[in-house]
Protein backbone atom coordinates (compact mmCIF):
# COMPACT_ATOMS: atom_id res chain seq x y z
CA UNK A 1 0.00 0.00 0.00
CA UNK A 2 1.77 3.59 -0.67
CA UNK A 3 1.20 5.97 1.59
CA UNK A 4 2.79 9.33 0.16
CA UNK A 5 2.43 11.14 3.46
CA UNK A 6 4.66 8.65 5.64
CA UNK A 7 1.77 8.83 8.56
CA UNK A 8 1.23 5.32 8.74
CA UNK A 9 1.37 4.52 12.29
CA UNK A 10 -1.40 7.19 12.53
CA UNK A 11 -3.81 5.20 10.28
CA UNK A 12 -5.58 2.52 10.65
CA UNK A 13 -7.19 0.10 7.95
CA UNK A 14 -10.72 0.41 6.55
CA UNK A 15 -12.19 -2.57 8.87
CA UNK A 16 -10.80 -0.53 11.86
CA UNK A 17 -14.09 1.62 11.05
CA UNK A 18 -16.58 -1.21 10.78
CA UNK A 19 -17.77 -1.37 14.73
CA UNK A 20 -18.63 2.07 14.30
CA UNK A 21 -20.27 1.97 10.58
CA UNK A 22 -22.14 -1.03 11.79
CA UNK A 23 -23.59 1.15 14.67
CA UNK A 24 -24.57 3.85 11.82
CA UNK A 25 -26.02 1.56 9.46
CA UNK A 26 -28.08 -0.51 11.79
CA UNK A 27 -30.00 2.28 13.28
CA UNK A 28 -33.99 2.66 13.06
CA UNK A 29 -33.92 4.71 9.66
CA UNK A 30 -37.52 6.44 10.83
CA UNK A 31 -35.26 8.44 13.86
CA UNK A 32 -33.02 9.73 11.17
CA UNK A 33 -32.81 13.35 10.34
CA UNK A 34 -31.10 14.14 6.87
CA UNK A 35 -29.45 17.62 5.90
CA UNK A 36 -29.94 17.98 2.05
CA UNK A 37 -27.02 18.63 0.01
CA UNK A 38 -28.51 20.91 -2.24
CA UNK A 39 -31.04 23.07 -0.07
CA UNK A 40 -29.40 22.51 3.60
CA UNK A 41 -32.52 21.67 5.00
CA UNK A 42 -32.86 19.34 8.04
CA UNK A 43 -35.68 17.04 7.90
CA UNK A 44 -37.00 13.48 9.57
CA UNK A 45 -36.77 10.68 7.17
CA UNK A 46 -40.29 10.40 7.30
CA UNK A 47 -40.90 14.11 5.96
CA UNK A 48 -39.63 13.17 2.05
CA UNK A 49 -41.31 12.71 -0.45
CA UNK A 50 -40.48 8.77 -1.94
CA UNK A 51 -41.29 7.86 -5.35
CA UNK A 52 -41.72 3.85 -5.17
CA UNK A 53 -42.62 2.92 -8.65
CA UNK A 54 -39.65 3.28 -10.25
CA UNK A 55 -36.76 0.81 -11.20
CA UNK A 56 -35.07 1.88 -7.19
CA UNK A 57 -36.68 4.04 -4.33
CA UNK A 58 -36.23 7.71 -5.13
CA UNK A 59 -36.26 9.94 -1.75
CA UNK A 60 -36.90 13.83 -2.75
CA UNK A 61 -36.50 16.73 0.01
CA UNK A 62 -39.56 18.41 0.97
CA UNK A 63 -37.88 21.93 0.63
CA UNK A 64 -36.03 21.56 -2.66
CA UNK A 65 -37.55 18.30 -4.22
CA UNK A 66 -34.03 17.46 -5.49
CA UNK A 67 -32.89 13.37 -5.24
CA UNK A 68 -31.84 13.36 -1.59
CA UNK A 69 -31.49 9.32 -1.59
CA UNK A 70 -31.88 6.21 -3.65
CA UNK A 71 -31.97 2.59 -2.13
CA UNK A 72 -32.89 -0.50 -3.14
CA UNK A 73 -32.65 -4.15 -1.97
CA UNK A 74 -32.98 -7.13 -4.61
CA UNK A 75 -32.15 -10.11 -6.01
CA UNK A 76 -28.70 -8.33 -7.25
CA UNK A 77 -28.09 -7.05 -3.29
CA UNK A 78 -28.57 -3.80 -2.02
CA UNK A 79 -27.68 -0.50 -2.88
CA UNK A 80 -27.76 2.93 -1.49
CA UNK A 81 -27.03 5.95 -2.70
CA UNK A 82 -26.86 9.11 -1.05
CA UNK A 83 -24.60 11.97 -2.84
CA UNK A 84 -27.75 13.96 -1.88
CA UNK A 85 -27.67 14.05 1.54
CA UNK A 86 -25.01 15.79 3.47
CA UNK A 87 -25.34 14.62 6.97
CA UNK A 88 -27.35 11.63 7.77
CA UNK A 89 -27.50 11.72 11.66
CA UNK A 90 -30.10 9.92 14.67
CA UNK A 91 -30.18 9.49 18.36
CA UNK A 92 -27.71 7.58 20.53
CA UNK A 93 -27.18 3.54 20.21
CA UNK A 94 -29.49 2.17 23.40
CA UNK B 1 -24.57 -6.15 -33.74
CA UNK B 2 -25.69 -9.72 -34.65
CA UNK B 3 -27.42 -9.96 -31.49
CA UNK B 4 -28.83 -6.21 -31.80
CA UNK B 5 -30.41 -7.03 -35.29
CA UNK B 6 -31.36 -10.37 -33.73
CA UNK B 7 -33.79 -8.12 -31.98
CA UNK B 8 -35.53 -6.12 -35.06
CA UNK B 9 -35.95 -8.85 -36.83
CA UNK B 10 -37.85 -10.72 -34.21
CA UNK B 11 -39.51 -7.63 -33.34
CA UNK B 12 -41.92 -9.23 -36.41
CA UNK B 13 -42.74 -12.42 -35.28
CA UNK B 14 -45.90 -13.57 -34.71
CA UNK B 15 -45.22 -15.82 -31.59
CA UNK B 16 -45.27 -13.89 -28.95
CA UNK B 17 -42.59 -15.75 -27.35
CA UNK B 18 -40.32 -15.57 -29.56
CA UNK B 19 -40.51 -11.72 -29.09
CA UNK B 20 -40.34 -11.98 -25.36
CA UNK B 21 -36.31 -11.24 -24.00
CA UNK B 22 -35.47 -13.22 -20.95
CA UNK B 23 -36.79 -12.59 -17.81
CA UNK B 24 -39.87 -10.68 -19.60
CA UNK B 25 -43.21 -10.75 -19.28
CA UNK B 26 -46.04 -9.47 -21.61
CA UNK B 27 -47.95 -6.92 -19.93
CA UNK B 28 -50.13 -6.52 -22.51
CA UNK B 29 -52.85 -3.49 -23.21
CA UNK B 30 -51.70 -1.92 -19.49
CA UNK B 31 -49.04 0.68 -19.79
CA UNK B 32 -47.16 0.85 -16.46
CA UNK B 33 -46.00 4.87 -15.61
CA UNK B 34 -43.17 4.97 -14.01
CA UNK B 35 -41.81 8.11 -11.96
CA UNK B 36 -39.18 8.59 -9.85
CA UNK B 37 -39.98 12.12 -9.41
CA UNK B 38 -42.91 14.82 -9.97
CA UNK B 39 -44.11 15.01 -13.69
CA UNK B 40 -43.13 17.53 -15.74
CA UNK B 41 -45.80 19.48 -17.41
CA UNK B 42 -43.81 21.66 -20.29
CA UNK B 43 -46.37 23.44 -22.28
CA UNK B 44 -45.95 21.79 -26.13
CA UNK B 45 -45.57 25.23 -27.14
CA UNK B 46 -42.83 26.40 -24.74
CA UNK B 47 -41.02 22.86 -25.66
CA UNK B 48 -37.74 23.06 -27.61
CA UNK B 49 -35.00 20.54 -28.37
CA UNK B 50 -31.40 21.11 -28.55
CA UNK B 51 -27.79 19.26 -29.57
CA UNK B 52 -24.83 20.34 -27.50
CA UNK B 53 -21.64 19.03 -26.18
CA UNK B 54 -18.93 17.78 -28.62
CA UNK B 55 -20.56 19.08 -32.11
CA UNK B 56 -19.37 21.20 -34.76
CA UNK B 57 -22.20 23.46 -34.93
CA UNK B 58 -25.00 23.42 -31.52
CA UNK B 59 -28.95 23.64 -32.44
CA UNK B 60 -31.90 23.83 -31.22
CA UNK B 61 -35.07 23.85 -32.60
CA UNK B 62 -38.29 25.23 -31.47
CA UNK B 63 -41.60 23.31 -31.08
CA UNK B 64 -42.48 24.90 -34.34
CA UNK B 65 -39.28 24.27 -35.75
CA UNK B 66 -39.47 20.65 -34.97
CA UNK B 67 -43.14 20.21 -36.34
CA UNK B 68 -41.50 20.98 -39.76
CA UNK B 69 -39.03 18.36 -39.73
CA UNK B 70 -39.23 15.17 -41.73
CA UNK B 71 -41.77 12.44 -39.23
CA UNK B 72 -41.46 8.63 -39.26
CA UNK B 73 -44.14 6.50 -37.98
CA UNK B 74 -42.52 3.72 -35.61
CA UNK B 75 -44.58 0.24 -34.52
CA UNK B 76 -41.84 -1.43 -31.36
CA UNK B 77 -41.94 -3.60 -28.78
CA UNK B 78 -40.67 -2.21 -25.54
CA UNK B 79 -38.89 -3.56 -22.64
CA UNK B 80 -38.73 -2.22 -18.83
CA UNK B 81 -35.96 -3.21 -16.82
CA UNK B 82 -38.68 -3.84 -14.01
CA UNK B 83 -39.50 -6.85 -16.56
CA UNK B 84 -42.90 -5.86 -18.13
CA UNK B 85 -42.72 -5.70 -21.91
CA UNK B 86 -45.30 -4.32 -24.25
CA UNK B 87 -45.86 -5.20 -28.15
CA UNK B 88 -46.74 -2.97 -30.85
CA UNK B 89 -46.59 0.21 -29.16
CA UNK B 90 -47.18 2.95 -31.91
CA UNK B 91 -45.07 6.10 -31.78
CA UNK B 92 -44.37 9.16 -34.17
CA UNK B 93 -41.62 11.55 -34.76
CA UNK B 94 -38.19 12.47 -35.48
CA UNK B 95 -34.94 10.56 -35.98
CA UNK B 96 -32.63 10.47 -33.93
CA UNK B 97 -30.16 11.16 -37.55
CA UNK B 98 -32.32 13.59 -38.93
CA UNK B 99 -31.74 15.65 -35.38
CA UNK B 100 -27.52 14.92 -36.15
CA UNK B 101 -27.46 15.09 -39.19
CA UNK B 102 -26.02 19.05 -39.66
CA UNK B 103 -24.49 19.16 -36.52
CA UNK B 104 -20.79 17.61 -36.98
CA UNK B 105 -20.69 15.26 -34.20
CA UNK B 106 -17.20 14.58 -32.63
CA UNK B 107 -17.72 12.51 -29.63
CA UNK B 108 -18.94 8.52 -29.57
CA UNK B 109 -20.57 8.64 -26.50
CA UNK B 110 -24.22 11.18 -25.34
CA UNK B 111 -26.27 11.70 -22.76
CA UNK B 112 -30.04 12.59 -23.29
CA UNK B 113 -31.05 15.13 -20.81
CA UNK B 114 -35.01 15.92 -19.67
CA UNK B 115 -37.05 18.28 -17.71
CA UNK B 116 -37.05 17.20 -13.99
CA UNK B 117 -33.23 16.37 -14.15
CA UNK B 118 -33.52 13.13 -15.62
CA UNK B 119 -30.29 11.71 -17.61
CA UNK B 120 -29.37 8.82 -19.36
CA UNK B 121 -26.28 7.93 -21.13
CA UNK B 122 -26.02 6.39 -24.82
CA UNK B 123 -23.37 5.08 -27.72
CA UNK B 124 -23.59 7.29 -30.61
CA UNK B 125 -24.29 3.90 -32.57
CA UNK B 126 -27.18 2.73 -30.64
CA UNK B 127 -29.15 5.73 -31.51
CA UNK B 128 -28.19 6.38 -35.23
CA UNK B 129 -28.93 4.29 -38.35
CA UNK B 130 -32.62 4.15 -37.81
CA UNK B 131 -32.40 2.88 -34.51
CA UNK B 132 -33.66 5.99 -32.22
CA UNK B 133 -36.31 8.63 -32.26
CA UNK B 134 -37.71 11.73 -30.94
CA UNK B 135 -41.38 11.16 -30.18
CA UNK B 136 -44.48 13.29 -29.35
CA UNK B 137 -47.79 11.14 -30.23
CA UNK B 138 -48.69 7.62 -28.58
CA UNK B 139 -51.21 5.68 -30.18
CA UNK B 140 -52.28 8.39 -32.82
CA UNK B 141 -52.46 11.04 -29.90
CA UNK B 142 -49.88 13.85 -28.59
CA UNK B 143 -47.82 12.31 -25.60
CA UNK B 144 -49.18 12.49 -22.52
CA UNK B 145 -47.30 14.20 -19.72
CA UNK B 146 -47.13 11.04 -17.57
CA UNK B 147 -45.81 8.63 -21.07
CA UNK B 148 -43.04 11.72 -21.17
CA UNK B 149 -45.13 14.23 -23.11
CA UNK B 150 -44.14 16.90 -25.00
CA UNK B 151 -41.83 14.17 -26.25
CA UNK B 152 -39.56 11.22 -25.10
CA UNK B 153 -36.94 9.73 -26.83
CA UNK B 154 -37.26 6.26 -28.16
CA UNK B 155 -34.70 3.83 -28.33
CA UNK B 156 -36.82 0.80 -28.41
CA UNK B 157 -33.72 -1.47 -28.58
CA UNK B 158 -32.31 -1.19 -25.20
CA UNK B 159 -34.44 -1.11 -21.97
CA UNK B 160 -36.95 1.69 -21.26
CA UNK B 161 -35.28 3.76 -19.19
CA UNK B 162 -32.59 4.94 -21.69
CA UNK B 163 -36.09 5.79 -23.59
CA UNK B 164 -35.94 9.36 -21.56
CA UNK B 165 -39.12 10.83 -20.93
CA UNK B 166 -39.28 14.79 -21.15
CA UNK B 167 -36.55 14.76 -23.55
CA UNK B 168 -35.12 18.50 -24.22
CA UNK B 169 -31.96 17.38 -25.86
CA UNK B 170 -29.04 15.32 -26.48
CA UNK B 171 -25.26 16.35 -25.14
CA UNK B 172 -22.31 14.92 -27.21
CA UNK B 173 -19.96 13.34 -24.96
CA UNK B 174 -16.26 12.20 -25.77
CA UNK B 175 -16.36 9.56 -22.70
CA UNK B 176 -18.88 7.53 -21.83
CA UNK B 177 -20.66 9.60 -19.10
CA UNK B 178 -23.31 7.63 -16.80
CA UNK B 179 -26.77 9.11 -16.24
CA UNK B 180 -29.33 8.92 -13.63
CA UNK B 181 -29.65 5.07 -13.47
CA UNK B 182 -26.52 3.97 -14.80
CA UNK B 183 -24.68 6.07 -11.28
CA UNK B 184 -27.45 3.77 -9.59
CA UNK B 185 -25.42 0.68 -10.61
CA UNK B 186 -27.91 -0.33 -13.72
CA UNK B 187 -26.42 -1.26 -16.74
CA UNK B 188 -24.20 1.35 -19.11
CA UNK B 189 -26.19 -0.11 -22.34
CA UNK B 190 -28.60 -1.77 -21.10
CA UNK B 191 -29.53 -4.18 -24.05
CA UNK B 192 -32.88 -6.49 -22.80
CA UNK B 193 -32.05 -9.75 -25.14
CA UNK B 194 -28.79 -10.08 -23.35
CA UNK B 195 -30.66 -9.01 -19.84
CA UNK B 196 -28.18 -6.46 -19.10
CA UNK B 197 -29.93 -5.13 -16.21
CA UNK B 198 -27.24 -4.00 -13.55
CA UNK B 199 -23.77 -3.36 -14.57
CA UNK B 200 -21.76 -6.11 -14.34
CA UNK B 201 -24.18 -8.47 -16.24
ZN1 LIG C 1 -33.34 20.19 -0.40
Amino acid sequence: MSDPTEERDRRLDGNAAAGVLAEVMTMDPTTAMLTCAHCHSRTALGAHLVYADAPAMVLRCPGCMQVVMRCASDDSGRRLEMTGVQLLSAPPVG
Amino acid sequence: MSLVSRGFHRRSSTTTTDRLPPGQYDVGDHFPVLSAGPTPRTPPTAWDFSVRGVVDAPRTWTSEEFRQLPREAISVDIHCVTKWSKFGTRWEGVAVDTLLADVGTQGAHLQAFSDGGYTTNLQLQDVTNGRAWVVDTYDGAPLAPEHGGPARLLVPHLYFWKSAKWVRGLELTRANEPGFWETFGYHDRGDPWLEQRYSGD
